[in-house]
């Protein structure tokens, strides 16, 4: 008996530690009082100025800008690397994965500075371009990663089947192998999404002219101190990706239930 | 088929994007010079010397120090919550996994920003602390936030791999020792625990890195008074524009890092490659 409410109590405080801070920033952004200890009744006024804020709404624009391009361009190519990757022998093949892995394992700040180093030796000017070219780079390994599980899975004499059924290369690979990894492709995708989405320190090191997106804005906000401004846009964050959340998690279940459960 | 070719066009990019920056940054470790033209610089080991004088040091010990003491809290807190999920059924498992994972899906920068609205001198805390007829504690921009923030944001890095190798644990073997009289006890130390053990090693590293080589934790909960390696290198790059130092100091992050791995993968019996996904 006491083990077991001893085990309760502890799940029941970790899970308080993780969501404490959310729920409170979720509160206090309908505060009507700018000090943090007291409540000065319901009020939106936040979420006013909030859309009012021409650097915020600028700053939301590049990130999804940026999400989405980087995504989509970061899924294509690691597509076709890990079908590459899949396709290599010996020494190449570690080779290449073995740097593969480097971003991913490196710290993101010296993936950031190093960056910075390339674009001013090919004398780029940091904008929005540096940052999408960053944000592509830290992708791809993530989308190869979750593509080649999916490769290991397939069975191999599948496309050299439908060859041999008089399919060329090319059309077997756009009907028998991409449809036998898409989840793999669009785990990728999703993944490079939200880790664009999420990016601050290599954003932060490689973009300039004023640009920002929604991490740095936040950041400089952040350091200025308390601003209930930042308390509503974390909800409406917090919001839409639960809801996002939810309809993946639905998805997969409906899969499950299709796939003759 | 011959499928290779379908990866050059990443190859190029790797090795503009990832291959020749690091050796960028290995060069401006080891020359001096100023200004832009990279042919100018010479070869010079001055910021390796520079780093490797006391107050530097002191800086690089503290990281290592803050990084290791959360690494440790994340493992004594995370250990007994992934083995108590772990024992749910299914169903109830996947539900408190996920909600897990919410948090994490929160901007990083917002989840650390949650904490100054809690610790402030006028924070929640300090408010209830002081409703209930107590000083007010002194806990935001200190070391105590700069921990409290690490392990807030990589507690679910320990508890994932930990999770995942005790459900993939096979249940027999827990079934067998039982069998053979070992007590509940007796049990987790001789094989549940040292089969968990690649999750263990898995979470450490994933927490230890992040941790040493983090700026913003130390920057927004820290305030000025807390400087770890990555607000060094962050400031070189950033403000003082002395890149030479601030690369011979991304060299030794990227050195201590390979170091911990090294230690850790010893450890590390059972490798499996694709062990560390975005948890």
């Amino acid at each position: 008996m006491v083990k077991k409410f001893m085990k309760k109590a502890y799940t029941f405080l970790i899970f308080l530690f993780l969501y404490a801070p959310i729920i409170v920033l979720v509160a206090f952004s309908f505060n009507n009082s700018k000090s943090r200890g007291v409540w000065g009744g319901f009020t939106l006024k936040w979420y006013i100025e909030l859309f009012k804020d021409a650097e915020i709404l600028r700053a939301l624009y590049n990130t999804i800008l940026i999400a989405v391009l980087s995504s989509i361009i970061s899924t294509i190519i690691g597509t076709f690397a890990a079908l590459g990757i899949y396709n290599m022998h010996g020494i190449r093949k570690s080779i290449v994965l073995n740097l593969n892995y480097l971003p991913v394992l490196n710290p993101d700040i010296v993936t950031a500075v190093s960056l910075m180093a390339l674009y001013r030796f090919l004398r780029l000017e940091l904008g929005l371009t540096t940052m999408l070219l960053s944000h592509i780079t830290f992708s791809i390994p993530y989308v190869i990663l979750s593509i080649l599980p999916k490769l290991k899975q397939m069975n191999k004499h599948l496309a050299e089947a439908a060859m041999d059924l008089g399919a060329t290369p090319f059309y077997a690979l756009r009907k028998v192998i991409i449809p036998e990894i898409m989840p793999g492709i669009i785990t990728g995708g999703l993944l490079a999404f939200t880790l664009s989405i999420d990016d601050f320190v290599i954003s932060f090191f490689n973009t300039g002219h004023g640009i920002s997106n929604l991490s740095i804005t936040i950041f400089s906000m952040a350091r200025r101190g308390i601003n209930p401004v930042i308390n509503a846009l974390s909800t409406l964050m917090f919001l839409s990706l639960l809801i996002l959340l939810l309809i993946i998690n639905k998805r997969t279940d409906n899969n499950l239930q299709d796939g003759g459960f | 088929m011959n499928m290779k070719k379908t990866a050059y066009p990443y190859v190029i990019w790797m090795i503009i994007f990832t291959v020749v920056p690091l050796l960028l940054v290995m060069y401006y470790a080891f020359t001096t010079g100023d200004g832009l033209e990279l042919s100018s610089f010479e070869f010079s080991l001055d910021s390796f010397k520079r780093f490797f004088t006391p107050i530097y040091m002191k800086v690089l010990l503290r990281s290592i120090q803050l990084a290791f003491i959360s690494t440790i809290a994340c493992l004594v807190l995370g250990y007994p919550i992934a083995y108590i999920i772990s024992k749910e059924k299914p169903r109830k498992r996947n539900t408190m996994i996920l909600m897990f994972v919410i948090p994490m899906w929160m901007n990083f920068l917002l989840r650390t920003y949650a904490w100054l609205t809690l610790l402030g001198k006028n924070g929640l805390i300090n408010y209830i602390v002081t409703k209930l007829g107590f000083q007010p504690l002194n806990i935001i921009y200190n070391d105590t936030a700069v921990l409290l923030g690490m392990v807030y944001n990589f507690l679910p890095f320990m508890v994932l791999p930990i999770f995942s190798t005790l459900t993939k644990m096979d249940k027999g073997l827990i079934e067998a020792s039982e069998d053979l009289g070992a007590n509940k006890l007796t049990t987790f130390m001789k094989v549940v625990f040292p089969l968990s053990l690649p999750g263990v090693i898995t979470g450490i590293t994933m927490v230890f890195i992040p941790a040493v080589s983090t700026f913003v934790i130390s920057n927004l909960l820290g305030g000025n008074k807390t400087n770890l390696i990555g607000n060094l290198v962050e400031q070189q790059f950033r403000y003082t524009g002395d890149w030479h130092f601030g690369s011979s100091m991304s060299i030794i992050l990227m050195v201590l890092i390979l170091i911990t791995m090294g230690l850790t993968s010893k450890f590390d019996k059972e490798k499996d490659g694709g062990g560390r996904g975005l948890w």
